[in-house]
């Protein structure tokens, strides 16, 4: 089948992009400057309420120092690459600071565990699980047919993708092929939602740098997206559009103009961002030489998507495993080098960018066809065989009470989703429900490499470098 | 298998089975249960550096009981590899990998939380997205969905 991953694909072209200049790489601010201009900073964003004590789950503290080499990573003690680095001063001096689980700039209800020395950040523990709602067990009880209604809700920033890993990972436990318009429908909500997806990303990478007002750009061009969202799935968030054997409706009358309108917007307010941001002294000396993570730290703690990217990792699985016959279009993948929040910030600009000409192509060359999959034994009948037929109604009526049965077996799919790798594990017996679904969802990992790139940076850079891992909370806890 | 991606590993191991599963071939390998972490570590030097992602399936009357499922990705070679391995319900325990793959340290805590299944080795095998006072492992299969009631904090006592 088409969505299968491709492993003899060859090399493809990433062109590496320059910053306007290379600023954190000069040396003519000591680290004593550096760190007056970040108190000021810190000064004016400081909120006091971090300063309230302990909560009451006390089991989940930092461990002892040193008493657990394998996890020098994974909380930043044998990190070394970032720009401040002072010798740890006596433990008395430390102080532990809990950050979150409601802070507005953790998004959602990330909470932190802080060791900090003065002002800069000793080691960090990610405290997870305040948004857990059992997913995965959820899962086990939903057929094939419900599953989407299930698995869109993790990830609500990018709720297309999560439904696609979905319906490829039973799609290739069933294997059916699908049509070339259900593909192309796919790739087009794909793209639009990463560029949705993207935008509520700049809104409050913007907003947690203290520029507000991107808040209300970010927002305003994603509203035009979910418009069309809604107008074609019925929900703005949480469609469950994309299904085993295809997608639930076809496009509604008059898309191509929305779609047109929509780039031609979106192309005009990522123009405002980049006018906003990138010759922007303050946004520039908060982002540059932030959060830094290195291409193997991204390998071995399973970073992927943007911040990978950003690190100068040439991987993007549209290119490297092409699924839904994405590898049609012509597009390219941004790629960083310095692995900071601003290399972030433009790779992620371009990735709008791109997917809006991905979307542009779709528009243009969009087949005609079914969008689903005529394969009766995972799509109903049309509606009008259902008032002349009693075989139809029957039909119609099983799939959607009991659904269809799936091969045994266990697959795993995976997409690029806004944040990075989402993949899909079935496990299926035979039956109509899978045996087990496990999702790896992107934010997961980064989540857990927060700790390698704020330790040895100071507290005001946290909000910095969360905005920038771009987490999805709900994709986190599942 | 005769691939030359996998050579290497499968004549250090011949006790694994390599197997290619659906159409879209998807490379498995069956590890023993003790020698999962030497072949792990093997992959891992064969190239296999990316971690993507550790999960635990079980499949309740199947001796043994549990499965505990590692992927692996090559970024040089452009291949997936998902490792299995058996764990028996009497002594759920596995090594821990988190020395090899610092990523695996939240995946370990989450399986041990959801399934029971222990890590040895692991520096912090705390539960991660359960709390810290809870009792079972839900996702295992003789755990039924609502079989736990919920007591918010602020509700009168049900019992």
């Amino acid at each position: 089948m088409s969505d299968t991953p491709n492993v003899t694909t060859g090399d493809f072209e990433a062109p590496t992009i320059d910053r306007p200049d290379d600023a954190h790489t000069a040396t003519s601010e000591t680290a004593e400057e550096r760190r007056r201009i970040h108190d000021l900073w810190v000064a004016g964003t400081e909120e006091p309420s971090w300063l309230r004590g302990s909560t009451d789950e006390q089991s989940q503290e930092l461990l002892d120092r040193n008493s657990d080499p394998a996890l020098r990573l994974s909380q930043g003690i044998a990190v070394d690459d970032d720009y401040l680095f002072d010798d740890v001063t006596d433990s008395d001096e430390l102080q532990i600071l809990n950050m979150g689980p409601q802070h507005p700039s953790t998004h959602g209800v990330l909470r932190l565990h802080l060791e900090l020395d003065g002002e800069t950040i000793v080691r960090a523990k990610p405290i997870i699980g305040y948004l857990h709602t059992g997913m995965e067990k959820t899962g086990e009880t939903l057929t094939y047919m419900q599953g989407s209604t299930n698995v869109t809700r993790m990830d609500y920033l990018s709720p297309m993708h999560m439904e696609l890993a979905f319906s490829l990972a039973v799609e290739s436990l069933l294997g059916v092929e699908m049509p070339e318009r259900a593909q192309a429908i796919r790739v087009l909500m794909t793209e639009l939602n990463r560029v949705s997806s993207h935008l509520v990303w700049a809104a409050t990478q913007g907003t947690d740098l203290g520029a507000v007002s991107m808040m209300i750009y970010g927002f305003r061009d994603r509203e035009c997206i979910l418009e069309f969202f809604e107008k074609t799935t019925g929900l703005r968030m949480n469609h469950n559009y994309i299904r085993p054997g295809g997608v639930a409706a076809d496009l509604h009358d008059g898309w191509e103009d929305e779609i047109e309108l929509i780039i031609e917007k979106v192309t005009q307010g990522v123009g405002e961002y980049e006018e906003l941001f990138n010759g922007n002294p303050i946004f520039r000396d908060r982002t540059m030489g932030v959060g830094v993570i290195t291409p193997e730290e991204c390998r071995a703690l399973g970073v992927s998507g943007p911040i990978a990217r950003a690190a100068g990792i040439k991987w993007d699985l549209r290119k490297v495993f092409p699924y839904s016959g994405i590898d049609k279009y012509d597009f390219e993948v941004p790629v960083g080098k310095h692995g900071d929040v601003w290399d972030r910030y433009l790779v992620r600009i371009e990735e709008i960018k791109q997917s809006l000409g991905i979307v542009k192509q779709v528009l243009e060359t969009m087949p005609a066809g079914d969008y689903r999959t005529l394969d009766r034994k995972i799509t109903p009948p049309p509606r009008k065989r259902i008032d002349e037929s009693m075989e139809a109604l029957i039909h119609h009526f099983k799939l959607f009470t009991s659904g269809f049965k799936v091969p045994a077996g266990e697959t795993y799919a995976a997409v690029e989703s806004p944040r990075g790798e989402l993949g899909m594990y079935i496990v299926s017996d035979g039956r109509e429900k899978p045996w087990r679904l496990h999702a790896r969802t992107p934010s997961f990992n980064h989540v857990q490499a927060l700790p390698t790139m704020m330790t040895d940076s100071l507290v005001a850079d946290i909000v910095a470098t969360i905005a920038s891992t771009d987490p999805v909370l709900g994709d986190v806890d599942r | 298998m005769t691939d030359e991606v996998f050579a290497p590993l499968a004549e250090r191991f011949p006790d694994v089975d390599f197997e290619q599963v659906l159409a879209s071939k998807q490379d498995v390998a069956h590890v023993p249960l003790d020698r999962y972490r030497g072949f792990v570590e093997a992959a891992h030097n064969v190239g296999f550096d990316v971690f993507v992602d550790l999960c635990a399936v079980d499949y309740l009357h199947r001796k043994p009981r549990f499965d505990v499922v590692l992927n692996l990705l090559s970024h040089t070679n452009r291949r997936r590899l998902r490792i299995r391995v058996g764990v028996p319900a009497s002594d759920p325990t596995v090594a821990s990998i988190t020395g090899i793959f610092p990523g695996a340290n939240f995946y370990e805590r989450e399986t041990f939380d959801l399934f029971g299944i222990v890590f040895s080795g692991h520096p912090d095998l705390t539960r991660l997205l359960l709390p810290d006072d809870w009792e079972g492992h839900p996702l295992r299969k003789d755990h039924s969905v609502g079989s736990v009631p919920v007591r918010f904090k602020a509700s009168p006592k049900t019992s």
